[in-house]
């Protein structure tokens, strides 16, 4: 129940034929004043230039701080929101800039999870009828004298009484409202779930149980996840790659193991050294890297690399010039867990932190 | 792991199957959000899986709410007299005796005469109707103009909005009597329509502003966004998901408006501007009688009577409403 084992589902690089490619993905809200004649005097660069693939029956965990954009990612992927500029690539069709009936398509195999189940779901509608609207958008997945079986049985599916049917929303706690939330994006039979924070509302006991019936279904009906969170745990334990973002770019993209035993970026390790851990000794043992500062704003973002402001290693060449998201070239050839995609030009290993999922790895 | 017809692990809730009210609001309110219509109030429950609404819930807290019940009761009593004036006052409201001018009470005529010798008593029964009507339909007018376009305005947003935001300001601007003053002395019908239209032209923006932020409101709701990924169409989001829970706030504004329509075409028919004789009106009739409210007051007070004890039902029952609406309130 603890620690289920994914492995096997996928292998932990990208398969050969990715059903989602994610290239330069840039998102930049303007920002406007004046009332009746707006005019742009600037841009929140919420996304800026975000690349990745998901591999089919692949999970992706995307990790990273409060606005450093991973929702607007998730947006973007499911298309509540228009990029800026950049290509997402469902299966080699670009997105996009898809609309109508295509779009409606594509909309099919992506769906999504949300993070409030107190909000995503219409407190004026049943449950069956919130689960049912997909059925109702595409007509043709279901016929109408089935999809009311079709909805017990993702009632069932999801571990909720089929009897259930007929209640709303308000009659159910947390947990038992995200299985709602998730019968509903499983409805259209999708490929690909984008799960945006879907566990971080919930109590404690009841992530776990959450987590585990998303691990159920994706071995049952070999779904890839887009898995965002900013618990590092939970991310470690259900994806089997990881990409740590910051202030709108990837920082670091690797296998769970990769990203959490050998982490080459300063942020990642940052962030690796503030999890809690629950063996007192092991807290004493660390080493706790601590920022300075807040992150910038992202109307007006440091130049070069974003963390520079915030690092420890950053020199002149940090504010000049931008760190690509590439394998560093002190460990390339060198076939090591250690060689990842990192954006820093001064990538090391660093001995970090005895992680709370893997205590043994201590010392 | 997820177990079929859900076994109760730790802490995942079972929702609430017969045990009444107590566990879906505990569970409601445990988890430190407060939702929209958590029922509340203990003799809730009603039998098993039956499905429980935030009307529901309303209606279940207005049945005991006395200040409703008197209102409900008056608006009723009202609603029937407008409809069968004849079932309480048998004489008709237009046949007058100058003779019996500003006379007094006496049997037969419990309210005593007018300046121009008619029944007090009858003409107070059938001006209930000229307000009634006056009111229900200028609130229905204006709640459904102002909710049209509030709605539509907050939902796409973007320049249309921004024109509707400043229309809305001009006519906020506009004083509702020098307004009725000049437009309505230009009409020469006698019905009841210009009144109502005047009503609704000055009374959307109220409505309006409010159906907007109601809709912004609900159109940020992950649910919204939710059927937006499904690939739903704009009129599916529109009325599935936004109008049914954006319109309480616009009921509860249109029935509390009720009131102050009733008052405004009295206001209105007083200066001279509004409704006009043969129409029987309780604004006719104060506006009628106020010249001579020391040697006859009960020519004014009659009338003036009914119109604040309606007035104040209106309100009264909109403020029930919106305190049943809210379960902040509750």
């Amino acid at each position: 129940m603890a620690e289920p084992a994914t492995a096997g589902v996928a292998p932990a690089a990208p398969a050969a034929e990715p059903v989602l490619e994610v290239r330069d993905l840039v998102k930049h809200f303007p920002l406007t004043r004046g009332v009746l004649f707006r005019k742009q005097v600037g841009a929140v660069q919420a996304v800026d230039g975000v690349s990745f693939d998901l591999a089919p029956g692949e999970t992706l965990g995307i990790v990273g701080e409060s606005g450093c954009g991973k929702s607007t990612v998730a947006k973007m992927l499911v298309n509540l929101e228009r990029p800026t500029s950049g290509v997402i690539r469902y299966k080699g069709e670009d997105i996009t800039r898809l609309s109508g009936r295509a779009l409606k398509a594509v909309r099919r195999n992506i769906q999504m999870v949300f993070q409030d189940p107190y909000t995503s779901l219409n407190p004026r509608m049943t449950v069956g009828d919130i689960i049912g609207e997909p059925y109702e958008i595409h007509p043709e997945v279901a016929p109408k004298g089935d999809r009311r079986r079709r909805v017990r049985e993702l009632l069932d599916v999801v571990g909720l009484n089929p009897e259930y049917i007929n209640r709303y929303p308000h009659q159910f706690s947390g947990g038992q409202r995200q299985r709602i939330g998730i019968a509903r994006g499983l409805a259209l039979q999708p490929e690909i779930i984008v799960a945006d924070e879907p566990v971080s509302a919930l109590d404690v006991s009841v992530q776990a149980q959450v987590i585990n019936l998303m691990e159920k279904l994706q071995s049952e009906f070999g779904l890839s996840y887009l898995f965002i969170a900013h618990d590092l745990s939970i991310v470690r334990h259900i994806s089997d790659r990881v990409g740590v973002m910051y202030l709108g770019r990837l920082a670091e993209i690797g296998s769970d193991e990769e990203i959490y035993d050998h982490p080459t970026h300063p942020y990642t390790q940052a962030l690796l050294s503030a999890v809690p851990l629950p063996d007192p000794t092991a807290r004493e043992r660390r080493d706790r890297i601590i920022l300075s500062g807040d992150v910038p704003s992202p109307a007006n973002p440091p130049s070069g690399c974003r963390f520079r402001t915030r690092c420890w290693k950053a020199r002149e060449r940090c504010a000049v010039e931008v760190p690509e998201l590439a394998v560093p070239e002190v460990f390339r050839g060198d076939g090591g867990p250690a060689t990842h995609p990192s954006a820093c030009h001064f990538a090391a290993e660093r001995r970090t932190v005895p992680t709370a999922t893997e205590p043994d790895e201590g010392e | 792991m997820p177990e079929p017809q859900g076994a109760r692990p730790g802490g995942d809730h079972e929702a609430i199957a017969s045990t009444g009210a107590g566990g879906a609001m505990d569970l409601a309110t445990s988890e430190g959000i407060t939702l929209e219509q958590g029922p509340e109030g203990p003799g809730g429950g009603g039998p098993a899986g039956r499905p429980r609404s935030l009307w529901s819930d309303a209606w279940r807290d207005l049945r005991r709410n006395p200040v409703f019940l008197v209102s409900g009761l008056i608006i009723v009593f009202l609603v029937i007299i407008s409809i069968w004036p004849s079932l309480i006052a048998s004489g008709n409201p237009l046949s007058c005796d100058l003779a019996k001018a500003q006379e007094g009470s006496r049997p037969g005529h419990p309210f005593g005469f007018n300046g121009q010798g008619c029944d007090v008593y009858t003409r107070t029964v059938y001006g209930a109707r000229t307000s009634v009507v006056v009111g229900v339909l200028a609130s229905l007018g204006v709640a459904v103009v102002g909710s049209v376009l509030g709605g539509l305005a907050g939902f796409f947003g973007g320049f249309w909005d921004a024109i509707l935001s400043r229309l809305t300001d001009i006519f906020f601007g506009i004083p509702v009597v020098l307004g009725g003053l000049v437009l309505l002395s230009v009409v020469t019908s006698a019905t009841v329509w210009p009144v109502i239209g005047f009503m609704v032209l000055l009374g959307w923006p109220q409505i309006s502003r409010i159906a907007r932020g109601s809709v912004i409101t609900i159109k940020q709701n992950d649910f919204v966004q939710a059927a937006r990924a499904l690939g739903a169409s704009n009129p599916r989001m529109m009325l599935r998901h936004v109008l049914p829970n954006a319109i309480a706030p616009v009921i509860v504004v249109a029935t509390i408006a009720l009131g102050t329509f009733i008052a405004l075409e009295a206001t209105l028919s007083y200066l001279g501007v509004g409704l006009k004789p043969p129409t029987v009106s309780w604004g006719i009739d104060i506006s009628d009688a106020s010249p001579y409210i020391r040697n006859a007051p009960h020519m004014l007070l009659w009338p003036a009577g009914a119109l604040a004890v309606t007035v104040l039902a209106f309100i009264m029952l909109g403020d029930a409403v919106r305190d049943a609406l809210d379960p902040k309130l509750r």
